[in-house]
């Protein structure tokens, strides 16, 4: 495993009294793609969203090569699972990803080119993002957190309710992103996908870790009685 | 008929005191929603877009108070403005300056309730994308407000109909001084009561054809925003 570049220390995220998530104790190494898997309620979104800094943990640390999380959010990409954009144009939105970085004005233009190239979305550049499909979507949502070229990306459910080509179109996105050095965490519960695409794999039950490891080691490995039953879709 | 006639023929002639009239309130309800929206819009902004203590106080106060008499505000006014009242020194009191602050008073709560209501629902798809990126909060603000803008500017047309239609604050504060204070409303109430029914005509048109027009832009307004509104789908 490569050096790591996200470090978990005993984080919690307490709602009401009641334990979403932790203590989690976790190491994500600075490259490839690391799929966060388990079944729907084990926080997987709110693992992605601590790790993001969009939330602040109850106790423990959120490190990103041991800076705290809410203070790099800039170095990092978020790809939400509902694909919020803004009531504008498709080149507005990558735009806007590199207003909001501070990206200089005078290099903008060409990195909205490339990034509606890579998301091939050229043709669409001038409608109204909110009038494309659910795949091309996620190929935007996808390129506006490429497009200031992060140190890593986090994907919540990224492929759900796509069809085959769509999902397949993302996921050669997601594959390249890996390809040139952006570090990918992708939460799914998609476990074909997690198949094709993972270098390694933490599964999350009932807001702890219950299995982590490279995925071809997992994918051929015994689990415990948790994992298996989420493998095998009894939980 | 004939006083019809006669009050068509002072728009189309220029009549110098029915333009004076018209030109006094466009000044004063014009400059009234540009104070107004000054610290209405980006008030309604921060109601839509921010968690704080008074906040909802704050959104009940501003949605009561979109129907407040003109009368009350007119009332309220002159008090602070009249020789024994707390701002009486400033000397406002039957001048444009004072009944541009009644206006301004009057549709502040309409500008600042019906900002935030464009703005909220704008907010709330945009938030999840604003924290992701960790936006500035400057730049969210604006980035929020500029895509409301149909909504604002909705905001702002009710104002100014509301401004330039109202009479009970202006004639409180004003006096209706010819030539100083008297504005289009005020004075179809005079003409009409002194029985020179040409002129009241002729600026009742005046305030109708106001209306149609803002009316029309605010439809006109509302169906690109809906057009963009539609594109979301």
């Amino acid at each position: 495993m490569s050096a790591p570049i996200l470090t978990l220390r005993n984080v919690s995220y307490i709602v009401r009294g009641a334990r979403l998530l932790g203590p989690l104790n976790l190491t994500l190494s600075s490259t490839g793609i690391t799929c966060i898997l388990g079944p729907n309620g084990a926080g997987k979104s709110l693992f992605l969203q601590l790790a993001h800094g969009m939330l602040n943990p109850d106790s423990g640390q959120i490190l990103w090569d041991g800076a705290p999380a809410a203070q790099t959010r800039q170095s990092r990409g978020f790809v939400f699972q509902s694909t919020p954009v803004l009531r504008r144009s498709v080149r507005a939105n990558l735009a806007f990803s590199l207003a909001a970085r501070l990206s200089p004005r005078k290099g903008r233009a060409a990195l909205v080119d490339q990034a509606l190239n890579a998301a091939r979305l050229q043709s669409q550049a001038q409608q109204p993002a909110a009038a494309l499909s659910g795949g091309e979507r996620q190929r935007l949502a996808l390129a506006q957190a490429m497009v200031a070229q992060p140190r890593a990306i986090l994907l919540d459910e990224p492929g759900a309710s796509l069809d085959p080509a769509s999902r397949r179109a993302l996921e050669d996105m997601v594959r390249q992103a890996a390809d040139t050095g952006t570090k990918v965490i992708m939460a799914t519960h998609d476990l074909a996908a997690a198949r094709r695409l993972a270098d390694d794999v933490v599964v999350f039950v009932n807001g702890a870790v219950a299995a982590q490891g490279p995925a071809a080691e997992f994918f051929t490995a015994e689990h415990p009685a948790a994992v298996a039953d989420y493998m095998e879709g009894r939980l | 008929m004939d006083a019809m006639a006669t009050a068509f023929g002072m728009l189309i002639g220029f009549d110098p005191t029915l333009w004076s009239v018209i030109g006094l309130s466009l000044r004063v309800s014009l400059s009234a929603v540009l104070i107004a929206t000054l610290i209405g819009a980006p008030l309604g902004a921060i109601l839509a877009t921010r968690r704080f203590v008074g906040r909802q106080a704050l959104i009940v106060v501003s949605g009561a108070f979109m129907a407040l008499p003109p009368v009350v505000v007119g009332l309220a006014v002159y008090l602070l403005l009249s020789r024994a009242g707390p701002l009486g020194s400033l000397g406002l009191l039957f001048t444009p300056s004072a009944m541009i602050v009644a206006q301004t008073l009057l549709i502040l709560p309409i500008i600042t309730a019906l900002t935030r209501q464009a703005v909220a629902p704008v907010y709330r798809d945009y938030s999840g994308l604003f924290k992701a990126h960790d936006v500035a909060p400057m730049m969210a603000l604006r980035i929020t407000l500029w895509d409301a803008r149909f909504g604002v500017a909705t905001a702002l047309l009710a104002g100014f109909g509301r401004a330039i239609s109202e009479v009970g604050a202006v004639q409180i504060v004003g006096g209706n001084i010819a030539g100083v204070t008297r504005v289009m409303t005020t004075t179809i109430a005079l003409e009409t009561s002194k029985g020179n029914l040409e002129l009241a005509l002729a600026l009742g048109m005046v305030l109708i054809l106001l209306a149609l027009l803002i009316n029309l832009a605010i439809i006109g307004l509302g169906r690109i925003g809906q057009r963009f509104e539609e594109a979301r789908l």
